[in-house]
């Protein structure tokens, strides 16, 4: 029996999509049978005609019995519901304003929640674009206090680690203190610069990346002296080589000698989405370990954990060795103290971002909210309008359940349509969002809309449909059949029931847009704050381009060198000043130790300070300020050498005395304090300062050399006499930008920025839509009152008298909307305290503000009904009906 | 005369198409109707279209074939046989009807 009910389901779903051949074989059938029964009543005395009236009586009505045929062959519901979507279809179209208001309505806020969720997708859901990414591990100290060098281990810590540990297939890494445009193609008369990344010959193996053209590099390449080779990025290769499959095995000419290219990786792979969000990276050549013995902390660790080893069992055992690791190293004076932290990487790359984007989806989750309401109103107007056509279906049989399905099926085909407006919407917004390179968000380059993301849109949809569709269409069902149809007049208490449904809508949508507003008002008053901080140096009016540097230059004649180029830079018509140094603030840092010679500390007492190694003029050109002491001179002496500290550094080594001309110990060297600057913000905007030195150029090995230049000209217009002085003193010089100082603070702040931005979009499409719903409840309640206001004003209401009602209404709604809505914004500000900087959740300035702001748009939305009302004819009104 | 006439309660007429089949072997639907009409004395309320609505629904089950043939004056016409599965599902619901009817007639007569 259940195998009979199987088949008879299976044969009606098939029977549905058969409808014609079955419709016509049946007709055939009905035809021949009536034909029979006519036959045979002529055939017992009948006159034809006779026959054939009493054939059609026993037969009880051909339509009838086509129609239980089909109900009973095939699926009737479905039949009912494709006859109701042709219906709905038909009115809306009758309806275009109407649909075209709803539709884009839908599409921007389920746009808007699709490309949200495609960002949370990617960067919190998603696992990271490698093999098993659950496995990989980010290994760093714990509590880093001085940027990246406190993250870092050095080489033989590294190969220690490699060595003794248990719970790791394999541990690589990858120098972390490369500069942008490191490299520079030398193949042709102008240098191109590239920036290649140093990784250890097992990086790209432990993460699961497979070149794409060529190879990986081998063991022997990773040996002192080895042929040097290079794997280029897939971008590079397509920018730089034009994609050339014959790149592979061929020689190219990097800073003058020729790197042989191994291999191509992968379009998937971009290592700084990953590791370094906003930072372009060109290719990658390989860490040869040997050659690094003698230096400092420098390798970013990660690991591939061993299947089924967790990462509290790597991290204990992770405890349980890095304290050891010292004893067998090089320099354990520098290295003293391993520890490791380790951390899934995913969580590493995106996890600093989790409540900013959960901000982000609350907030779109909001406008959704809002849209519902909105709609759920446009169509609480429509169906009042429509209440006599739903009486009269009621009345000609149709069922309650009909006409909600009716309503339902209604919002369905709105939300649909919505949805796929907003999918193509939010597919424009996040493929843009993909090439948005200098924002440093980190795995931007892999975002897409995905079928996930599909899927989430078809659930926003049929739920907002559900959301919108359903008050409209429990409030029709419920309504009276007679008094519909009586044309009930204006006022009647079906009517005034319905109008406090509405408010009650828009009371909830001013709170929801409210709750946007001031989430966003402290957002951008954190942002404004940001833009106010005192970074320590002025980025204004200065420029700044990056300099051939030459690992292997003599100390001597790159004294000379810089000494040339600011000189004949400074002589440029429009430049003040300018300076060279190796980092520039907000970018990549080292830190290295600094303390008062003869003095003794306590563990912990000293911290990692970070380290710029600067030209004469430098601290002038970028506008940092000495508060003691002076600058370095191209003669000083370096018996021993001059070092300037921040505030912070002599405030820690000498505080209440006079440091200058003190001795410290800077990085292993004797060198005497000859200048105090005010702190500069090093490693963020908003991050406090940490310890700091500077330390000249004459007496310590820069890393990189970045020249500043300070001038009143935008650097369109400066660049090119720069870069023909910098050509002209070194031919080798690479043909790079100069490019405003502005733009490495914007770099730092762009993900705030871009947070900002978003959440400010979404608080303002809250309050459009907020004001359109309050437009559409005022403006729905002045028509229905038209012929009220006509009596009211032919007994004498003045004009200002029916806009004062109008606008009074108005505002009750909005004042009951806005005392929720402040109220709920004290909970939610509370949720994004974290995210506010020199701003108190409770920043009364924000509230009073928005809350104008709201009112104001509010009234406005208000007035122009008000203004409408006033404007009513009384003789017309009361004709009306 | 529609007043004197049994109404068909539901599920009695497949019931009744099977068993007519059964007994008939191969018919057309007309002839299925006609049959049932006389069986039961002209008893019963049956608008003969109704039958095409019960023929489907024993064909979706299996219970009944149908193929298109000639009738007996030449004419072009579905006809429908029982299947051996129909048999069996007859089989059953006769059984169940006539203990129903034999309860029911049981329980009507007490009271007598």
């Amino acid at each position: 029996m259940a195998d009979g009910g199987m088949r008879r389901r299976w044969e009606r779903v098939r029977t549905f999509f058969h409808k014609g051949p079955m419709d016509a074989e049946l007709d055939a059938e009905m035809a021949a049978h009536l034909e029979m029964a006519i036959e045979e009543n002529v055939r017992s005395g009948m006159s034809p005609e006779e026959g054939r009236r009493q054939a059609m009586v026993r037969f009880g009505g051909v339509q009838r019995a086509r129609e239980e045929q089909r109900a009973a062959r095939g699926l009737p519901g479905l039949d009912v519901l494709a006859q109701d979507l042709r219906y709905t279809v038909r009115t809306l179209r009758r309806d275009a304003g109407f649909t075209l208001v709803a539709v884009l309505i839908l599409a921007l806020g389920i746009g808007a929640n699709v490309a949200v969720f495609s960002v949370v997708n990617t960067l919190l859901l998603r696992p990271l674009p490698f093999p098993e990414a659950q496995r990989l591990v980010r290994i760093a100290t714990v509590n880093p206090t001085c940027g990246e060098s406190c993250r870092t281990y050095s080489t033989d810590a590294t190969r220690e680690f490699q060595e003794r540990n248990r719970s790791f297939t394999a541990v690589t890494g990858y120098f972390a203190f490369t500069g942008p445009n490191n490299f520079k193609l030398t193949d042709r008369a102008v240098p191109v610069p590239a920036t290649a990344i140093l990784v250890m010959g097992n990086f790209f193996q432990t993460l699961g990346v497979q070149p794409v053209l060529g190879r990986l590099f081998l063991p022997e390449e990773t040996l002192h002296a080895s042929r040097p080779v290079a794997v280029l990025s897939y971008p590079y290769w397509k920018r730089q080589f034009g994609g050339d499959r014959g790149i592979v095995g061929r020689a190219v000419s990097f800073n003058g000698t020729p790197v042989t290219v191994i291999g191509v990786l992968p379009e998937s792979f971009d290592f700084g989405s990953v590791f370094s969000p906003g930072t372009r990276v060109d290719m990658f050549v390989p860490y040869v370990m040997s050659d690094y013995e003698d230096d400092g902390n420098a390798l970013a660790l990660m690991g591939r954990l061993k299947p089924g080893v967790t990462l509290e069992q790597a991290q204990e055992e992770a405890n349980r060795l890095f304290p050891k690791l010292d004893t067998d190293l090089k320099h354990p004076e520098w290295k003293a103290h391993y520890t490791a932290h380790l951390m899934g990487l995913k969580e590493y790359v995106s996890g600093k971002l989790r409540r900013s984007l959960i901000v982000l989806w609350c907030a779109v989750g909001m406008i959704l909210l809002i849209v519902c309401v909105n709609l759920s109103n446009l169509l609480l107007a429509r169906a009042a309008a429509r209440s006599k056509e739903f009486a009269m279906r009621t009345a000609l049989g149709a069922s309650r359940g009909r006409i909600v399905r009716q309503l339902l099926i209604e919002s369905l085909v709105l939300s649909t349509a919505g949805a796929a407006l907003g999918l193509g919407l939010a597919e424009g917004v996040i493929a843009w969002l993909a090439h948005q390179g200098s924002l440093a968000l980190p795995l931007l380059s892999s975002l897409h809309v995905d079928g996930t993301a599909v899927g989430w849109t078809a659930l926003i949809a049929v739920t907002a449909a559900f959301l919108f569709g359903l008050m409209p269409g429990l409030r029709m069902a419920s309504g009276h059949l007679q008094e519909a149809l009586k044309d009930s007049g204006p006022g009647s208490s079906a009517g005034r029931r319905h109008e406090n449904v509405r408010a009650a809508l828009v009371i909830g949508e001013v709170a929801l847009a409210c709750v946007l507003l001031v989430g966003a008002g402290l957002l951008l008053r954190s942002f404004l704050h940001l833009l106010d901080v005192d970074l320590g140096f002025r980025p204004e009016h200065a420029d700044t381009i990056t300099l051939d540097f030459d690992d292997s230059q003599k100390s001597q004649a790159r004294v000379q060198q810089w000494q040339e180029i600011v000189r004949r830079v400074e002589a440029i018509p429009g430049v003040e000043t300018a300076g060279i140094t190796d980092n520039l603030p907000l970018s990549r840092n080292r830190s290295w130790g600094i303390h008062a010679k003869g003095v003794e500390y306590r563990p912990g007492e000293l911290q990692g300070t970070f380290v710029f190694i600067v030209s004469p003029g430098y601290l002038g050109a970028i506008g940092m300020r000495l508060v003691e002491g002076r600058d370095f001179r191209w003669d000083d002496s370096n018996q021993p050498p001059p070092v300037i500290v921040n505030e912070t550094v002599a405030r820690a080594l000498w505080s209440g005395k006079d440091p200058i001309g003190r001795i410290a110990e800077a990085g292993g060297t004797d060198v005497r304090v000859i200048g105090v600057i005010a702190d500069v913000h090093e490693t963020s905007v908003e991050g406090a300062a940490g310890w700091q030195m500077y330390l000249p150029v004459a007496a310590f090995g820069p890393e990189g050399a970045d020249l500043v230049v300070r001038s009143a000209l935008p650097a369109g217009t400066l660049g090119g006499s720069v870069m023909a002085t910098l050509r002209a003193i070194d031919p080798g010089q690479p043909a790079t930008q100069l490019r405003p100082l502005q733009g490495v603070v914007d770099h730092s702040m762009s993900s705030r920025r871009f947070f900002v931005l978003l959440v400010g979009i979404f608080a303002g499409l809250g309050l459009l839509l907020a004001a359109l719903g309050i437009y559409g409840v005022i403006a729905y309640s002045v028509t229905r009152q038209t012929q009220e206001i006509g009596i009211r004003m032919a007994l004498g209401a003045s004009r200002g008298r029916v806009q004062r009602a109008v606008l009074g209404r108005t505002l009750k709604l909005v004042g009951v909307g806005l005392a929720v809505g402040l109220m709920a914004s004290l909970l939610a500000a509370r949720g994004i305290a974290s995210l506010l900087y020199g701003t108190q959740p409770t920043d009364w300035m924000t509230y009073v503000g928005m809350a104008m702001l709201l009112l104001a748009v509010a009234a406005v939305a208000g007035y122009v009904p008000a203004w409408r009302a006033s404007r009513v004819n009384p003789l017309v009104a009361l004709r009306m009906n | 005369m529609g007043d004197t006439k049994l109404d068909l309660l539901q599920g009695t007429l497949d019931l009744m198409v099977l068993q007519t089949l059964a007994a008939m072997g191969e018919q057309h639907g007309y002839g299925i109707a006609r049959r049932i009409e006389q069986v039961s004395g002209d008893e019963v309320l049956l608008n003969q279209g109704t039958i095409y609505a019960s023929l489907v629904r024993l064909q979706q089950h299996g219970w009944i074939d149908a193929e298109w043939g000639v009738s007996d004056n030449n004419r072009k016409a579905k006809f429908y046989r029982i299947t051996e599965r129909g048999r069996k599902q007859l089989a059953e619901d006769a059984a169940h009807w006539q203990r129903l009817a034999a309860v029911m007639g049981r329980v009507l007569e007490q009271g007598q």
